[in-house]
């Protein structure tokens, strides 16, 4: 196989019709480069979009109160109603694939400049929250701990904050923990600053939310018994969309709600949204892949074509070879080999192209932030994308090499 | 002296549309080291009795010997190697690899014996040598007079070390003089005990071989020993 001389004449003869040579190659670059830019392109949406879902519980809903739509038993439609603290006890008594359960209170829009330390203030959502919150949505923390149990149990002022809200009250690099500062008019002592890497949440950016205990937070608003929204999650193997169902009922059977209203209650099922972008992805992938493949297959449907008027134009050269003591073997090999060296080096061209493009539109979004690859293809694309050519490009040579195999050699020396 | 052709009764018919029989029973015998050339009108079958000598093509009937080994249905495999073993080939339209220059087209038939590239290139600068081609060694064949191109032919058929060489109207091609400088060369060749068979068209080129096979519709006519070299240019024989 390792046969030297053989590279060598097979380079000769394939050097000696440059453009045709190029322009064959060029096909097959363009298909593969199109196969991986594709895939590498459609993974790195994925990669984008997952990204910004980091650190949700994929097997969770969130559920808050919207206005009835129905009149039923004696009340109007149109109707405001409120999800409160017994809702909670009896969903959580009774739906059995709960495997944690939490409410929350989030106010909509802050007053300006609600966060004061000193000189420094800011505006910022404040949303009181259970510390099994944690469990579904995790925070990573720069410094100190989410809340805890305790800090319900005792309706401490304590509070965890973004960074940017640490940015904005605190100097750079000072350790907050233990400071207090003043929250629309109450001091809260400082226990954590999140890194709000997460780049997505329910209300808001995690950067610019300050997280204080939920029963601390329904005294001191005033909120009664009443909450905003809760977030459940499923244990393994429930159905989220199930289990949503069940909890639902318990609501609509406690607040008078018409079992078939839909404006009632609003949800957010996060399980049925990756399904969704799971399956928007297998989709993108599959176009990419069918695409490429589609003009990869163009391409290598040229270099069979371009092998056949080669094979016809070097008739007589095969012949005077033939003449000359060359085994039909050898010819077929000659032809299949230059048609497998033109594949080889455009495709491996093609792969290293689109990588280095996919690079560069990595390190221009940067995305991850931390200099890993959102917008690459991974190694077994790779390693599939090379087995492709290896397996087309000498497919491609086939046909071509079969005729040369069949060149007489009087009827190619006849041929003038 | 040993025979190195024995052709027996060889029958070989195109059929291409209407069937053609070209060659009706030939029957021929070829010692090593004679210097043989093959006459006749055009159409009666001097080529393709040449391919079949050349194992170019097969026959239909009948016997052929090379070295007594029976040239009969061989593979596609075994005729080249045969092809590459014991024939050196020369053609009258010179046939050479016109991107490999003189030096590689010379080569070429040691690349079938896979013979390393340094060597065969080394032993074709040494026939390139002996043709008075050296310096033109590294010259595409488009940079070459027909008789040097011819000349490279020569030193391609012989790098094989071939037992017999066929040449088909070698000098076709040629003005006179390089074709006499030709004739010239392959007669030194056939003096080194080379079995050497040309189809002509010229008497003057047949005169200058040993034999004469004169064919005529697809067989022999005569065979003419021409020792003397007294064949008539003009198509005489003189009487002995
Ligand atoms: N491949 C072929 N198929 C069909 N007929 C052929 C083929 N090759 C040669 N012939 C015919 O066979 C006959 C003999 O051809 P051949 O080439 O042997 O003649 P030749 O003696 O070499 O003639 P010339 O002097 O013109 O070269 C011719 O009539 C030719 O047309
Ligand atoms: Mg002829």
């Amino acid at each position: 196989m390792f046969d030297l001389d053989r590279w060598h004449e097979i380079f000769i003869t394939i050097s000696r019709n440059k453009l045709r040579s190029f322009l064959t190659a060029f096909g097959v670059f363009w298909g593969i480069f199109m196969l991986v830019v594709l895939t590498g392109g459609g993974r790195g949406l994925e990669n984008l979009i997952s990204g910004q879902l980091e650190g949700i519980a994929s097997n969770s809903c969130f559920i808050w109160n919207g206005r009835t739509s129905e009149a039923y038993k004696g009340f109007r439609k149109g109707r405001w109603w409120s999800i409160n603290n017994r809702d909670i006890e009896i969903i959580k008594s009774n739906v059995k694939g709960i495997a944690e359960i939490s409410s929350i209170i989030m106010p909509w829009s802050p007053t300006t400049d609600n966060a004061v330390r000193g000189e420094k203030k800011g505006t910022f959502s404040v949303q009181g929250n259970f510390a099994n919150y944690n469990k579904i949505y995790h925070h990573t923390m720069k410094f100190g701990r989410y809340l805890n149990d305790m800090d319900l149990q005792e309706h401490r002022k304590v509070c965890m904050i973004g960074s940017r809200v640490y940015e904005t009250l605190f100097n750079h690099g000072e350790d907050p923990t233990g400071l207090d500062i003043r929250v629309d008019g109450i001091y809260y002592k400082v226990i954590g600053v999140g890194d709000g890497s997460e780049n997505i949440t329910f209300n808001g950016d995690t950067r610019e939310l300050i997280t204080i205990p939920f029963t601390t937070m329904q005294t001191l608003y005033n909120y009664g018994e009443n909450i905003d929204v809760f977030c459940a999650m499923a244990k393994p193997n429930i159905d989220v969309s199930e289990m949503q169902e069940q909890m639902e009922t318990i609501l609509k059977t406690n607040h008078s709600i018409a079992p078939h209203d839909k404006q009632a209650i609003n949800s957010f099922n996060v399980e049925t949204m990756f399904k969704q972008i799971g399956y928007l992805f297998l989709g993108v992938n599959i176009l990419a892949w069918i695409v490429g493949f589609g003009t990869l297959f163009a391409g290598i449907i040229g270099v069979s074509n371009i092998m056949m008027v080669t094979v016809r134009e070097r008739t007589q050269e095969i012949g005077i070879r033939r003449a000359l003591g060359a085994k039909p073997s050898s010819i077929m090999t000659q032809i299949m080999s230059e048609s497998f060296v033109i594949t080889a080096i455009a495709g491996f061209l093609g792969i290293s192209f689109a990588v280095l493009i996919l690079q560069i539109v990595d390190l221009g979004l940067d995305v991850s932030g931390n200099g890993t690859s959102v917008f690459q293809i991974s190694f077994f694309t790779s390693v599939v994308a090379a087995l492709i050519i290896v397996i087309l490009g000498t497919l491609a040579g086939l046909g071509p090499a079969f005729r040369a195999m069949k060149i007489k050699p009087i009827e190619a020396l006849s041929e003038e | 002296m040993p025979t190195i052709i024995n052709l027996k009764n060889i029958n070989k018919t195109y059929y291409n549309g209407a069937p053609l029989h070209v060659l009706k029973g030939i029957n021929l015998e070829i010692y090593k080291g004679e210097f043989v050339s093959i006459m006749g009108a055009s159409g009666s079958g001097k080529s393709t009795l040449l391919n079949i000598l050349g194992i170019l093509d097969n026959y239909d009937t009948g016997e052929y010997y090379l070295n007594d080994v029976l040239i009969k249905n061989l593979s596609e495999t075994r005729a080249a190697y045969f092809r590459n073993k014991l024939i050196g080939f020369v053609f009258q339209s010179f046939n050479l690899i016109s991107f490999k220059n003189a030096m590689e087209n010379v080569a070429l038939p040691l690349y079938y014996q896979k013979t390393g590239r340094k060597t065969r290139n080394k032993i074709a600068l040494e026939y390139l040598d002996k043709l008075g081609l050296k310096e033109w060694a590294y010259h595409m064949p488009n940079e070459l007079s027909g008789g040097q191109k011819q000349r490279v032919a020569i030193a391609r058929a012989l790098i094989s070390k071939p037992q017999i060489i066929l040449a088909d109207e070698p000098t076709g091609a040629l003005d006179s003089k390089t074709s006499a400088e030709v004739l010239d060369v392959l007669k030194k060749v056939n003096e080194t005990g080379m079995t050497m068979i040309i189809v002509t068209h010229e008497s003057g080129i047949a005169n200058q071989t040993n034999k004469i096979i004169r064919l005529k519709d697809g067989i022999i006519e005569n065979i003419e020993d021409n020792s003397e070299h007294n064949f008539s240019s003009l198509g005489f024989q003189n009487i002995k």
